[in-house]
C-alpha cells in the first residue's frame, strides 16, 4: 500500500490510523495517504487533497465484476443510423449473458449536419435574384449545395468553388439569401424575432475589417509591441503623476491644457528617441519632466534629482554605485556645486553617456569571454549591436587591421597583433595566426 | 491682444506657446506660457561669527542665515515671503521675513538643519518651496581659536524654476535683474504689465503700512519701481562674505569629461567590432 512508504519517503512517523474506503473521514491525512481505488497519481492531480464532494464513488472503482454475470466480447455488424449508404462493418461488442446491446451506435447522435434551407425556382424569382452584383442563379445553386455538402465551413466551400470568390462574398451571399428566404417563408414577422440571422445579420464589411485587425495583431513585429507597451505604460504613468501632483497642488491650479501640450510632445518624442537602447528611460524622462511641471515651481536640484532617479530607474542599484564611482574617479562633482540648467543639463547627460560607457564595457567582457561561438540571441537583443553600423562605414580605418575578406591566410606584416591599441587593456587572445 | 499672443513657433525645443488656461477674458491674465522657463538663480546660506570674549555657554556665535539672490539682487520680485523653522530650543521658532532682504540673525551655540519655506507673489506661483540649510558655527578643519573675525560662511547654490509661467509674472519680471529668462523668440508678444497696475499698488499700500520708503513710479516699466525699498543684498553689512558662484569651471569640467567619456565608448566600440569580426576568419 502506498501510505507508508510515502510517509517513509518524507520521514514521517507512522501513526496508527484505521483505513476508511471514503475520503471524507481523513482531512488531516490526505497528503500522507491516498485513498484506495485509484492511484496516487490520479490523486495528486487534486493536490493531494480529497475534493470536496467524491466525485466518483471509491466503491465503484476497481470493482471486481459481479459473478453472475457471464461478460463475453464478440465480433459483431455495426448498424448505425448515420450511415446513409450499405457499407457492412463490424466491430468488437461487450456481450452479456449472451444478450447483445441494443439500440442505435453511440456515436451516431453526433452526425449533426446545419440545415441549409432549399429554396423553389420560383422563390429563387420572386426574393432571392440578386439585383446588385453578379450572382446568378447557377452560381447560388452551387454555393447551396457546396453550403450543404461541407456543413457551412465557408473556407472550404470558397476552395471548391468553381469561380474564385472570397470568403465574406459567399458568406454574405449565403446569408441574404436565406434571411430573405426565411423573411419570405414567415407566416409572421414575430416568429423569426429570434432567429440569430434576423437579429444579427451578417455584415460583409465589419468581417473584412475584423479579419484585418486580427492580422495586424497577429503581424505586429515585437518592435511595435514594445513601443505600443511602452507608450501605454508611459501614459499610465503621467495620469498616475498628475493625479498625484494635483492631489498634492492647490485646487484652482490649472492642468488641462498641459495635457494638450505634454501628450503631444511626449509622444513625438518617443518615435525619434527609438534607436536608444532603452527607450522605455526616454518615457521616464517624459514623464519626469510632466511630473515637474504640474508642480509650477521646483529646485533645480530636486529637477535633477528626478531626472537622474528616471534615468537610474532602468537599471540596478550596483550599476547606479559604478556610475557614481565612475564620476568621483572622473572628479565630477556627484551634485553639481553650481547648478544652472546647463550645468545640470551636461550633468544628465553625462551620467547616460556614463551608463552607455558601463553597457559596453559589460558588453565587451562578455562577447570576449565566450570566445568565437556566436551567441545569435544576445546581439538581436542588443539594439545598437555596433557590428553592423560601425563596420560599414570604417571598414579599413583602423591601423594594422586587414581587409577581412580579402586575403584570410595572409602571415605577412598586416597581422592583428600589431594593431596598435596602447589604451587597449584585455589581453587577447592566442589565435592560431599569431604563432 | 488675443490673436497676437496665440502663435506657434518651429524653434528648437521646447515650442513656446500660450497655453490656455480658463478660456474667458476674465482670467486671462491667468494664462500660462508654456515652452518658457523663469529661473531665479539664488544662494542660500549662513554665516557665523565667534562672539569671542563675549562668548557664553549658551550664546557663543551670531549668525545670519539668509535666501538672496545669487548676484545679490533683489528677490522681492518674485518672493513674497520666507519662513525659517529654527531648532525649538529658539523661541517662537518660526521665524517670518516678509520683505527683501530675506535675511534672519540670531545668537545660539548649536548647529542644526533650517527648514526653509519660500512664498511667492500670487502671479508668480500659488504653491510654496520647500529647502532646507545646515547650519555651521565652526570650520570644517580645526585650525587653532577661532577668530571673532573670521566667519564660517556656508553657501549653496540653486535657482527656482517656475517652468510654465504665467504671462503676468512673465511680462512683470522679463526684465528684472534677478531673474533669468531665456530669450524670447521673435514676435513673441506679452501684455504689458499695465493691466496688473492694480495688484501691485495693493502690494505698496501694504508695504507702506510697514513704514519703508518707496518710490510710487508713474508708470509701471520703469525699473525703479521695483527698487522701492532696499530688497538687494549689493550692499549688505556681510556682502564682502558672500561667494561667487560662476558655473564656468563646472561646465568646463563636464564638457571635458563628456568629451572623454564619448572618446572612451567610440574605443570600446571598435573594440567590440574586433571581437566580433575575428571568428568569422577562421
Amino acid at each position: 500500500m502506498g501510505g507508508t512508504d510515502a510517509k517513509d519517503i518524507l520521514g514521517l512517523p507512522k501513526t496508527p490510523l484505521s483505513l476508511t474506503q471514503e475520503k471524507k473521514s481523513r482531512p488531516q491525512k490526505e497528503s500522507h495517504r491516498k485513498p484506495d481505488g485509484i492511484s496516487r497519481e490520479v490523486y495528486a492531480l487534486t493536490g493531494g487533497v480529497a475534493p470536496l464532494m467524491p466525485s466518483i464513488d471509491v466503491t465503484h472503482l476497481k470493482r471486481p465484476p459481479p459473478h453472475d454475470e457471464k461478460v463475453a466480447w464478440q465480433w459483431l455488424p455495426v448498424k448505425s443510423s448515420a450511415r446513409k449508404d450499405d457499407l457492412q462493418l463490424y466491430h468488437w461488442v461487450r456481450v452479456v449473458n449472451d444478450v447483445p446491446p441494443t439500440g442505435d451506435y453511440s456515436f451516431a447522435k453526433y452526425n449533426k449536419s446545419v440545415d441549409v434551407l432549399k429554396y423553389t425556382d420560383d422563390e429563387y424569382e420572386n426574393h432571392l435574384t440578386d439585383p446588385v452584383s453578379v450572382w446568378t442563379k447557377e452560381e447560388t445553386d452551387q454555393l447551396f449545395e457546396l453550403c450543404e455538402r461541407f456543413d457551412l465551413r465557408f473556407t472550404v466551400i470558397a476552395d471548391r468553388f468553381p469561380l474564385s470568390r472570397t470568403v465574406e462574398e459567399l458568406k454574405d451571399r449565403y446569408y441574404s439569401v436565406t434571411r430573405a428566404l426565411l423573411r419570405a417563408r414567415a407566416q409572421s414577422p414575430a416568429e423569426l424575432a429570434n432567429h440569430p440571422l434576423i437579429k444579427e445579420p451578417y455584415d460583409m464589411t465589419r468581417d473584412r475589417e475584423r479579419k484585418r485587425a486580427l492580422s495586424m495583431v497577429l503581424s505586429q513585429s515585437r518592435h511595435q509591441e514594445k513601443k505600443d507597451a511602452e507608450i501605454l505604460a508611459e501614459a499610465k504613468r503621467i495620469t498616475e503623476m498628475r493625479l498625484a501632483a494635483r492631489r498634492a497642488a492647490e485646487p484652482d491650479v490649472p492642468a488641462n491644457e498641459n495635457i494638450g501640450s505634454v501628450s503631444p510632445s511626449s509622444n513625438s518624442q518617443l518615435p525619434a528617441t527609438a534607436v536608444a537602447p532603452s527607450t522605455l528611460t526616454m518615457a521616464d524622462y517624459a514623464s519626469t519632466l510632466a511630473s515637474l511641471r504640474m508642480l509650477h515651481v521646483y529646485l533645480r536640484t530636486y529637477g535633477l534629482e528626478q531626472m537622474v532617479q528616471a534615468a537610474s530607474s532602468a537599471v540596478g542599484l550596483r550599476t547606479i554605485k559604478r556610475v557614481e564611482q565612475t564620476l568621483q574617479d572622473l572628479g565630477v562633482n556627484l551634485k553639481p556645486k553650481v547648478p544652472t540648467k546647463t550645468v545640470c543639463d551636461e550633468h544628465l547627460e553625462l551620467r547616460k553617456e556614463i551608463l552607455t560607457l558601463l553597457n559596453l564595457q559589460k558588453q565587451l567582457q562578455y562577447k570576449e569571454s565566450e570566445g568565437s561561438s556566436h551567441r545569435e540571441g544576445t546581439y538581436a537583443a542588443m539594439p545598437d549591436t555596433p557590428k553592423d553600423r560601425v563596420f560599414a562605414s570604417e571598414p579599413f580605418s583602423f591601423g594594422a587591421e586587414r581587409p577581412i575578406k580579402k586575403e584570410p591566410k595572409r602571415k605577412g606584416p598586416g597581422r592583428r597583433s600589431d594593431t596598435p591599441s596602447p589604451a587597449h587593456k584585455r589581453p587577447r587572445k592566442l589565435k592560431a595566426s599569431d604563432l | 491682444m488675443e490673436d497676437s499672443n496665440v502663435e506657434r513657433f518651429s524653434a528648437s525645443t521646447p515650442k513656446p506657446r500660450i497655453g490656455i488656461d480658463g478660456g474667458d477674458d476674465n482670467k486671462n491674465w491667468r494664462r500660462r506660457v508654456n515652452g518658457v522657463e523663469v529661473s531665479v538663480p539664488i544662494v542660500c546660506g549662513s554665516i557665523a561669527f565667534f562672539r569671542g570674549k563675549k562668548a557664553k555657554e549658551y550664546r557663543t556665535h551670531n549668525w545670519t542665515v539668509y535666501v538672496r539672490g545669487a548676484t545679490n539682487e533683489d528677490l522681492g520680485v518674485v518672493i513674497r515671503k520666507v519662513i525659517f523653522h529654527l531648532h525649538p530650543s529658539f523661541k517662537s521658532p518660526t521665524r517670518v521675513v516678509d520683505s527683501p532682504p530675506f535675511t534672519l540673525s540670531e545668537c545660539g551655540w548649536g548647529e542644526f538643519k533650517i527648514d526653509i519655506t519660500i512664498f511667492f507673489h500670487a502671479d508668480a506661483c500659488e504653491r510654496k518651496l520647500e529647502l532646507s540649510h545646515l547650519l555651521k558655527l565652526n570650520p570644517e578643519i580645526y585650525s587653532g581659536p577661532q577668530s571673532p573675525n573670521v566667519p564660517v560662511v556656508t553657501e549653496s547654490y540653486n535657482e527656482i524654476v517656475f517652468p510654465d509661467p504665467f504671462e503676468c509674472f512673465l511680462s512683470r519680471v522679463i526684465n528684472h535683474p534677478a531673474v533669468h529668462v531665456p530669450k524670447l523668440p521673435e514676435g513673441f508678444n506679452l501684455p504689458p504689465p499695465g493691466v496688473f497696475l492694480l495688484w501691485s499698488l495693493l502690494n505698496h499700500l501694504l508695504l507702506l503700512v510697514h513704514g519703508f520708503h518707496c518710490n510710487v513710479a508713474g508708470d509701471a516699466g520703469d525699473e525703479s519701481y521695483y527698487k522701492m525699498k532696499k530688497g538687494d543684498t549689493k550692499d549688505h553689512p556681510l556682502s564682502h562674505w558672500f561667494s561667487k558662484f560662476s558655473e564656468a569651471d563646472e561646465l568646463f569640467k563636464l564638457t571635458a569629461t563628456r568629451q572623454k567619456v564619448q572618446a572612451d565608448i567610440a574605443e570600446l566600440k571598435r573594440q567590440l567590432v574586433m571581437v566580433d569580426v575575428q571568428p568569422e576568419q577562421f
